[in-house]
Parts: C-alpha cells; sequence; structure tokens
C-alpha cells in the first residue's frame, strides 16, 4: 500500500526541484572553497577574481530554494519527513550561502595580498586547515544527499580539529608578524582567512545538524564533543 | 498488518510517557467489531486521557468513526453490529448489555459531522436535552441554557434571538449550538466526528478555539480527515488503517517524525 511517491504528482516535483537546485548550490560552494583556498596558496589574483564572480549565483540559488520551500509550505501544508525536508533545504540553502560569502571574502583579501606578500611559508598551516575544511564540506554535502545520518554525525564530531588548527594558525602568524613589523598587513589578512575557514568549518557542521535532524526527526545534543584525534589531518594529506 | 501489542511497542517502550492510572478517562481494551461478519476493528488497544483532545486520522474506512460511535454505544441503533472488548469509562464497561444508554450518552456526548438542530428555536434547542434529565424551574434553566451557549461561544450572537429557530442559524453557529447542546447535559466525555468539514474556515478555527476551551473541563475524542486540523487541535493522535491501531502517540511526535512508515506515507499524502 505504500509508496515513496505522493499521491499530488506536482508536490514530488516540486521537492524534487529544490533538491536539485540544492545540489547545485552544495556544488558551486563546494568549487568556490577550492578555487579560494588553491588562488590564496598560489597568491593567483585571477583566479580569486572568477571566485568572487561565482558568488551571485549563489546567492540567487539560496532566494530561489526559500521562496520555493515557503510557498511549498503554504501550499501542501507538508508534514513529517516532508516538513523536516523543506525546514532543512531553507537552513542548508542559507549555510552554503554564507560559505560562498566567506570564499568570497578570502577570495578579496587573496586579491589585495598578491603583490605583498613576504612570507609564503605563511600559508602552509592555513592550507592545511581550508583542505580540512573542503573535506567536511565535502563529507557533509555527501551526507546530505545520501541522508546518511552516521556520515553527518562524524562530520559534527570532527569540528573541533579545525578549531584546534585554527589556534595553531593564529600563533604562527603572531610570531611573524612580531618578527618583522612589515609582515603585519598581509598576515591580519590571513588572520580574517583563518577565521573565515573556522566558520565553513562551523557551517559544515550546522549543515551535519540539520542533516541528523532532518533523518532522525531528533536534534543532536547542543555540546559537541572537544578535541580528538580524528583522522582528517591524514585525509586532508592523501587528499594533496 | 502487525498486532496492537507490536504497534503500541513505542509508547510501552517509554514508561516515563503512560499516563497514571487515575488520569485515564476511557480504556479501551482487545476491542473488534463487526459489521454483520465483516471485522471492522481489529484487538483495539487505546486510553484517552482525562482533560486531553485525542484525534483519530486515517484514510476513509479505516474504522475510526465506527471506534468513536463505540464509545457512546451509538451502534447499538443498528442491528447486526457487534462489539466485543472492552471500553473502560472510569472503569466501568460501556459495553456491558445491562448498563443504562441514555444515561451512558449523558456522560459521553457527541456532535456530529453535520450540524444537526431540532427544528425549534435556539433556547429549547438546549433546554430539551436538560428536560430529559432533570426537572428545573424556568429561572434555573435560563441559566443552564446560557451557560451552554457560553460555553459553546455563541451566546453574544444569539442572546438577542433566543426564540428564533435553530434552523436560522448559519451552519457554523448551528454546529456551536449543537456543542452547546452537548455541553447543556454536562457530559465527561465528548466525541467529534468530523465535526469541521462541513464548515468555512473561520467557523473551523472558532470550533477549534472551542475545542481547546472545552478541554479544560471535559475529555475529548475527535475523528477527522483534516490532518492540520489533528496536529492543531490534539494532544494525542492515533493513526488507524483497515480496521487496525497503527500508532499512537503524542501529537507533536506523529506529525513531525513518526515511528511506522505507514503512517508517514499517509500523513505526507503519498497514500489515501
Amino acid at each position: 500500500m505504500t509508496t515513496d511517491q505522493h499521491t499530488v504528482k506536482a508536490y514530488d516535483e516540486e521537492l524534487h526541484f529544490i533538491g536539485s537546485r540544492l545540489a547545485e548550490m552544495g556544488g558551486i560552494a563546494e568549487k568556490m572553497l577550492y578555487d579560494a583556498i588553491d588562488a590564496l596558496s598560489r597568491l593567483d589574483a585571477d583566479l580569486a577574481r572568477r571566485t568572487i564572480e561565482r558568488d551571485p549565483k549563489l546567492d540567487a540559488l539560496q532566494r530561489e530554494i526559500e521562496e520555493k520551500a515557503v510557498l511549498t509550505i503554504a501550499r501542501r501544508q507538508p508534514m513529517a519527513v516532508d516538513l523536516r525536508e523543506l525546514v532543512a533545504a531553507i537552513h542548508i540553502a542559507s549555510d552554503l550561502e554564507r560559505v560562498g560569502d566567506l570564499c568570497k571574502n578570502i577570495a578579496k583579501r587573496t586579491t589585495k595580498i598578491s603583490g605583498d606578500m613576504r612570507v609564503p611559508r605563511t600559508l602552509v598551516g592555513l592550507k592545511h586547515m581550508a583542505d580540512i575544511a573542503a573535506i567536511q564540506l565535502k563529507n557533509v554535502l555527501d551526507a546530505y544527499a545520501q541522508k546518511n545520518v552516521a556520515a553527518a554525525d562524524e562530520v559534527w564530531r570532527r569540528d573541533a580539529d579545525v578549531d584546534a588548527l585554527e589556534d595553531s594558525v593564529f600563533r604562527d602568524l603572531l610570531t611573524f608578524m612580531m618578527e618583522d613589523p612589515r609582515n603585519i598587513s598581509f598576515c591580519t589578512h590571513l588572520l580574517f582567512c583563518s577565521k573565515n575557514i573556522e566558520r565553513i568549518g562551523d557551517h559544515a557542521t550546522n549543515i551535519a545538524e540539520t542533516v541528523h535532524y532532518l533523518v532522525t526527526g531528533e536534534p543532536l545534543p547542543v555540546e559537541r564533543p572537544k578535541g580528538g584525534s580524528s583522522g582528517l589531518e591524514s585525509q586532508a594529506a592523501a587528499a594533496k | 498488518m502487525s498486532e496492537s501489542a507490536t504497534v503500541l511497542k513505542p509508547v510501552e517502550s517509554q514508561p516515563a510517557n503512560r499516563p497514571s492510572p487515575s488520569d485515564i478517562k476511557l480504556s479501551i481494551r482487545n476491542l473488534n467489531f463487526y459489521y454483520g461478519t465483516t471485522k471492522a476493528l481489529k484487538n483495539i488497544n487505546l486510553e484517552l486521557e482525562t482533560n486531553k483532545v485525542t484525534a483519530f486520522i486515517g484514510p476513509s474506512g479505516c474504522g475510526k468513526s465506527t471506534l468513536l460511535r463505540i464509545l457512546n454505544r451509538m451502534y447499538d441503533l443498528y442491528p447486526n453490529q457487534r462489539a466485543e472488548g472492552e471500553v473502560l469509562l472510569d472503569g466501568q464497561n460501556v459495553l456491558d448489555p445491562k448498563l443504562d444508554i441514555n444515561l451512558l450518552r449523558a456522560r459521553v456526548g457527541m456532535v456530529f459531522q453535520k450540524p444537526t438542530p431540532f427544528p425549534m428555536t435556539i433556547y429549547d434547542n438546549i433546554a430539551f436535552g436538560i428536560r430529559l434529565y432533570e426537572k428545573l424551574p424556568k429561572s434555573e434553566m435560563d441559566g443552564r441554557v446560557e451557560a451552554a451557549l457560553r460555553g459553546a461561544a455563541l451566546w453574544e450572537e444569539v442572546k438577542n434571538k433566543l426564540n428564533a429557530s435553530g434552523l436560522s442559524l448559519s451552519g457554523g453557529q448551528q454546529q456551536r449550538l449543537c456543542i452547546a447542546r452537548t455541553v447543556a447535559i454536562r457530559p465527561e466525555v465528548i466525541l467529534f466526528d468530523e465535526p469541521c468539514s462541513a464548515l468555512d474556515p473561520i467557523s473551523t478555527a472558532k470550533i477549534e478555539e472551542l475545542i481547546d476551551e472545552l478541554k479544560t473541563r471535559y475529555t475529548i475524542a475527535i475523528v477527522t480527515h483534516n490532518m492540520q486540523q489533528a496536529a492543531r487541535c490534539s494532544d494525542k493522535t492515533a493513526f488507524m488503517y483497515l480496521g487496525d491501531l497503527i500508532e499512537f502517540d503524542q501529537t507533536s511526535k506523529i506529525f513531525m517524525s513518526p515511528e511506522q512508515k505507514q503512517t508517514q506515507d499517509y500523513i505526507t499524502g503519498r497514500f489515501g
């Protein structure tokens, strides 16, 4: 007697439309993060500018998803998993839009420091941190696409790694600034980039929480486990 | 379909959610119901809590109205209909053939899908039921009629035309008149069988507001096809399918994350 199709076909089409737009957003956000980090680590101002140009598309998709989701709620009065799906879509679209903004900000800073970089090795720690954030984002988008709650929970647990690396990058940059005041300008930009990457990690964690709620109907606990070795660093090394 | 013992497992596995025996107004135990040889309800086990609204949802023919009609023995009016099991109202089995049905229906009132005012004045629509059970002097009767109309949120609209025919009222007002008529007899349980299906959205909102108000004094069971209504009005919801009780839980749980796939498929519009 049961089927995965709604009796009203148009309802399925609306949900499918929102799902496909969200997948498109995920793809763009991942690409922006990858390019922003690539541009920063190679100080490639052209690639940074191309990354900035992608952001309006992400903003437009977020607005479109939000409008369609609200319209579907008004029109269909969804219940249970459908309601959770639509609320999740609104949340995830908003998280991805913010990820895009943060990537854009990293790219803007890259265009500013590309002619001013004095100590390229300052970028090593940042690149490592960004690789881990990119894996977190990729893993959580896969978890969403597959409705895989275990994979989402894993992303949620591993955010502490990005936070720990941010501390380490902060200390490094502080040392470079103390060594030579001429480093302060670009190191300050890199501090902001590091903060942006840490926030991208937080958005990946938000999405993980949303996926957990979407699949199980239950929220994750408020407090995340702190610290601990996760193996994400070896994944990041393998991805290089 | 699994047996109800299995179906109720989510509730049984969380003893903290179980109401204490003193909070149970109606207890339905191992209830089976037959229309002739057709089994319409299969081993239903369910408890209605005092001062709570319990909603029954499910596709047409699932047995929800049948279940409601058993709670005040409405089925007795028809031949070849038979109930087995127990329905305990404060511990007393209402299926007991020796039970005074009139007294039972005074304790368990019912409001139907279509408003059914009597072809008499608004005042007499209310007083008629009271006169069946009590002999009251005029002044006291006036007070009872007013209290019942106030209780059904109709007094302000009809206080200046109590001698007009009940049939002159709008559909929504007629339904509230029927609720006032039910309330006037001072029942303990009120059964609503699709009370808003013939009403416009404003009248529906008024009835829902009223149900919310009435539950502070009565135990309420409501059958509805409108799932949003069940989600809005009720504390607990029972989902039924083909005579089985599939799932019974807190309303928020049923509509946000039901345990059973059949429940989810029904409430999300995937069948039925």
